[in-house]
């Protein structure tokens, strides 16, 4: 994957691209991850920690190491941008008893990425309780600088809302081939995060969940690529 | 069945017979044949045996023998008595197969008044009689391997086989070389246990090597004794009759379809009975069939089979094919086995077979006589088929066969098989293994191995301890491994057998209304791959069906297509039932190309092709291997012509350009055929060769399968796909049932990211193990490809060219055909963000 890989690059060669919801200006990280640089705020949704674990408790006995490895990604995130406050957008864990139930070495490395800043998690429909153990705070959603930090978009547009819950994903389609990409999806009033959890999967842009969210003439998907993000607009994605 | 022989003088043995059998015989006006009563007689003496019969040979009532004497003897038994579990087991590869067994066998049976019941049991027997079965089992079941793996895995297995006499194996040819005949031969060995004194009956058609069927139906021991079944081997029937065809129009250099043909295809219909047209892949059958009704003028009854169809259109075409209502099928390997079929007086095979068994067997369709001759019509598709199809039908007149071995058991096989015998009853590792190890695929397993597997089976085998809470098979103080919960054993069931089909959709057909929304669905006509689906936009226009359809959009779990009358499809590029050409053959062609004195054979146009390769180029010896070098537009070629197939060609390519990368040669990327592999680059590899800056021997050199090969492997889209395949059957990720399907937010988790996950923290895991042997034996022909450099060491001829010689032209006209994956996508990616910025700076 592109970005477990990318986990173990040098700083200069990362590629973010630069968006603005309701007039504040963010940046798209390739890791998957928002940065705003005048509040020193970093968002990152998804993280659905514990997925292996959730799904080995129902039988199927997934790799144990998706925690790990999407911890460490977000590590190498808070090391470039050093944020002030870390807002997690929802479906932090796989499951309600996800962050009960975590080993302790992984709660540790949250522990130390949490100390000297302040941490919201934002619940999800995966983890509606919360998360237990942690530092930070839970909540529901949480208005900031004019914007409001929701985990499910609330139906229709929205002006100055970010959001997770749909995991967008575009499908760029050129001479007859196509490549299919998570992205931030967002039409300068409202932004949807992509996933950040390694083993999380990706909706098309174009599904019926997403009708009604956007203007699709101003919609733009920041899609993720090996080392940078590529902004495509979503009438360019049909090329 | 096939009527037997009514001519032979009555065969020693024919003593052995119960009265029942002799009044048939004498009844009928019939005599049994001398492989039937070989049969009986080797039976009778307790060992198993593997029976080798053509088509139309009596091979299903031989292998019945057997077991239906023994029945006959035995007498009926009386009400009242204890338990009987069944006395034969019967397993085809196809549902249809036993279907149609039983159809064939009730009626001798009947008419001999035997005193035994058949009943099938498979996937679509109703729950009801499957119990009923169990409680009061027949003396015959006809089952598919499935099933078995199922009934094995079921705690009353013991009682059910406790009787067993006779299991057998029909086609068991196409079994072995698959997963499905390595989880196959877990169950005969789990049968053994279960039936000490029970004895293995295979029946298969002419194979290259009979030794390993002879060994793969008996037990392996540890001691390294030859164990094998004993043998009967058929006398051949009459030769088939066999032509190329031959056509006034210009055979094309490349491509698949065999447009030019279609015609005299045509033509040859129209003059016979009914005529079953073989094609290699789905889109080809789609493709000919269209192209057959454009000319059918006499609107002649002519079908379409192929495994995407919807079941129910598939039954009715085998059944109009059964009344003989048809003129014409065309079909892919989905009818390759054993089924009878009407009376089929012609096969025509489109393109070239890729194998001289496989070619006999689809012959094997016609004419299901024995003493006279089958018919059949070879149509290559494009020049080098020509001489493939000329090669084919040289071996089929010696008889050469060229069926692949049956390879090392699969270890996710293996894995599920575990699981499924902890579901039967708690096991010893210890028995386990040395169960395991008798059956032929697994007969070198090492213990370490084993262990990892049943690791794997248990708490998923990962080097970080954390699910030994969630465990689905433990070890308890007794020693024994039992199942944890009654849920491990449903979700065992739910997801046994091999076959792994890639995520499909319905296709339904719907209508456009007035205002151009689309109505409520029409009817369902099959199913098409996700992926291929995923590449399309509302209004493309695909084949599917016999029926050019336009896209319209996916709704929930369904595709949904409307009607078009568009000529020019968009061609559906699904997968499925590519054969790579056999080394055999390979060899064949390479001895046609070398010896002109036999090109008499050949038509005109071939044969002036090959005379002016001759003449501008060069034609390599059956011992070497041609490299030509020249410049066409900006680019510079190599094309290489080792005939090896296309899935060695593929490996071939990716190592070279890596290769050619790294002596700086600047390659831009490769394109493979079954028959030659061409490379373009920006540096003149003709020359770096004159000037000694580049070695042709060096580059070819075998070290290329190591480093090199590992290498690019970690990188491969291809071990993805493989192992989605290994993970589905070691059970790691359930399998997607029909209806179970959520629709919107995906429930989940997709294989490429547990791939990436597990391959960056645990790249030893036994699941990759199983994932590269599985690629490396199958979609990478590692080891074809390993035989061939070893062979052209020294006798690679080079010829620097100043232009495109004959013989490189077909892979040519390739280039551009073929997706281009890796870093292609980012380019793509750049490409429509600069779009973007193009717009934004447009006042």
């Amino acid at each position: 994957m592109a970005r477990l890989a990318l986990a173990g690059m040098g700083e200069e060669e990362i590629g973010a691209s630069v968006t603005s919801v309701a007039g504040i200006e963010f940046v798209c990280d390739p890791m998957g991850a928002l940065y705003c640089e005048a509040d020193g705020l970093l968002i990152v949704s998804d993280l659905h920690l514990e997925k292996g674990a959730a799904f080995a408790r129902r039988g199927q006995l997934l790799p144990p190491y998706d925690t790990h490895a999407t911890l460490r990604l977000l590590a190498r995130v808070m090391d470039r941008y050093r944020p002030r406050l870390v807002v997690s957008l929802g479906d932090n864990f796989h499951d309600r008893v996800g962050s009960a139930l975590m080993p302790q070495d992984c709660r540790a490395l949250i522990v130390e990425m949490a100390k000297g800043r302040d941490w919201i998690w934002i619940t999800g429909n995966h983890d509606p309780d919360g998360v237990s153990g942690l530092p930070g705070t839970v909540a529901e959603s949480m208005a900031f600088a004019g914007l409001t930090f929701r985990h499910e978009p609330a139906k229709g547009t929205e002006k100055g809302e970010i959001a997770g819950h749909l995991h967008p994903a575009a499908t760029l389609r050129r001479r007859e081939k196509s490549v299919r990409r998570p992205c931030f999806a967002t039409d300068g009033d409202r932004l949807i995060m992509p996933s950040f959890g390694v083993m999380t999967g990706g909706l098309d842009l174009a599904h019926a969940a997403f009708r009604g969210l956007f203007d699709r003439t101003r919609l733009i998907a920041h899609m993720i690529g090996k080392e940078r993000v590529y902004p495509v607009s979503f009438a360019g994605l049909k090329g | 069945m096939e009527t037997p022989s009514e001519t032979s003088e009555v065969p020693s043995g024919a003593d052995l017979l119960p009265v029942a059998f002799r009044r048939w015989f004498a009844e009928k006006g019939w005599k049994p044949r001398a492989h039937q009563l070989a049969l009986l007689q080797k039976a009778r003496s307790g060992k198993s045996v593997l029976l080798i019969a053509p088509t139309g040979a009596g091979k299903t009532l031989a292998g019945f023998m057997p077991s239906l004497t023994d029945l006959a003897e035995r007498g009926r038994k009386k009400p009242g008595t204890a338990f009987q579990g069944i006395h034969t087991l019967y397993i085809s590869p196809l549902k249809a197969l036993a279907v149609d067994i039983e159809r064939n066998l009730m009626k001798p049976v009947g008419e001999m008044g035997l005193p035994l019941t058949i009943e099938t049991r498979t996937g679509d027997t109703p729950q009801g009689k499957r119990q009923r079965q169990k409680l009061n089992p027949p003396e015959i079941l006809l089952t598919t391997p499935e099933q078995l793996a199922l009934l094995i895995a079921n705690a009353e297995a013991e009682r059910f086989f406790a009787d067993l006499r006779y299991v057998v194996f029909d086609e068991l040819h196409s079994l072995v070389t698959s997963k499905r005949g390595h989880l196959l031969s877990l169950g005969l060995a789990r049968l053994r246990r279960l039936a000490p004194g029970m004895q293995a009956i295979g029946l298969s058609a002419t194979v290259a090597d009979p030794l390993d069927l002879r060994k793969w139906l008996a037990p392996q021991t540890e001691d390294g004794e030859e164990a094998a079944a004993d043998i009967v081997v058929a006398p051949g029937g009459a030769r088939p009759l066999i032509t190329i065809l031959e056509s006034e129009d210009r055979i094309p250099w490349s491509g698949h379809v065999a447009r030019y043909a279609i015609p005299a295809i045509y033509e040859e219909i129209r003059t016979h009975k009914t005529t079953l047209i073989f094609v290699n892949t789905r889109s080809q059958a789609e493709l000919v069939f269209q192209e057959l009704w454009t000319v059918n003028d006499d609107s002649l009854p002519i079908a379409l089979h192929h495994g995407s169809l919807d079941a129910g259109q598939r039954r009715r075409v085998e059944a109009a094919m059964a009344e003989n209502k048809l003129r014409a099928v065309v079909a892919t390997s989905t009818l390759d086995l054993g089924i009878d079929w009407g009376d089929v007086d012609l096969v025509i095979h489109v393109g070239a077979p890729k194998g001289a068994s496989r070619l006999a067997q689809r012959i094997g369709r016609a004419n299901h006589r024995m003493d006279e001759p089958s018919r059949a019509i070879l149509v290559p598709a494009n020049r080098f088929e020509v001489l493939e199809c000329q090669a084919a039908l040289d071996a089929n007149y010696i008889n050469a066969q060229d069926t692949p071995p049956s390879g090392d058991g699969a270890l996710d096989v293996l894995a599920q098989h575990v699981l499924g015998m902890a579901c039967a009853e708690p096991f010893s590792g210890d028995a386990l293994y040395e169960e395991v190890r008798s059956a032929l695929p697994y007969a070198d397993l090492s213990r370490e191995t084993f262990d990892r597997v049943l690791d794997f089976a248990a708490t998923g085998g990962y080097a970080l301890k954390s699910y030994d809470r969630y465990a689905k098979i433990r070890q308890r103080a007794d020693g024994l491994w039992r199942v944890s919960n009654p849920q491990t054993a449903q979700q065992y069931r739910l997801n046994i057998g091999t076959i792994v089909e890639s995520p499909m959709l319905n296709v339904r057909m719907v209508r456009k209304n007035k205002l151009g929304s689309l109505g409520r669905g029409g009817p369902v006509l099959g199913k098409i791959e996700e992926y291929f689906l995923e590449g399309l936009t509302q209004g493309d226009t695909f084949l599917f069906g016999g029926k050019v359809l336009r896209f319209e959009g996916i709704r929930e779990n369904e595709a949904l297509a409307s009607q078009t009358f568009s000529m020019d499809p968009k061609i559906p590029a699904y997968a499925g039932g590519k054969f790579p050409l056999s080394t055999y053959l390979a060899d064949g062609v390479r001895g046609l190309l070398a010896d002109g004195s036999e090109w008499h054979r050949l038509p005109d146009q071939v044969r002036d092709w090959l005379e002016i390769q001759r003449e501008v180029s060069s034609l390599p010896q059956r011992d070497q291997m041609l490299i030509e070098t020249f410049p066409r537009g900006s680019r510079f070629f190599m094309v290489a012509y080792p005939f090896e197939g296309r899935l060695a060609h593929q490996t071939l390519g990716m190592l070279l350009t890596r290769r050619l990368d790294r002596m700086g040669a600047r390659p831009l990327g490769f394109v493979a055929t079954d028959y030659s592999l061409g490379i373009w680059g920006l540096d003149d590899m003709g020359e770096l060769i004159a000037r000694r800056k580049l070695d042709l021997q060096a580059l070819f050199d075998e070290d290329m399968l190591g480093d090199d090969l590992e290498a690019w492997l970690d990188e491969s889209f291809l071990l993805k796909r493989t192992f989605r395949n290994c993970a589905v059957i070691a059970g790691l990720i359930e399998r997607r049932h029909p209806g179970q399907e959520k629709t919107g937010r995906q429930v989940t988790v997709s294989a490429d990211l547990i791939y990436d996950v597990l391959r960056s923290h645990e790249p030893d895991h036994v699941l990759l193990q199983a994932t590269r042997q599985e690629a490396a034996a199958g979609l990478l022909d590692i080891q074809r490809l390993g035989v061939m450099l070893r062979r052209i060491r020294g006798h690679i001829l080079h010829r620097p060219l100043d232009k495109v010689s004959p013989l490189a032209v077909p892979i040519l006209l390739e280039i551009g055909k073929e997706p281009v994956a890796g870093n292609a996508s980012e380019s793509l990616l750049a490409e429509a963000a600069e779009d973007l910025i193009r717009d934004a700076m447009q006042i």
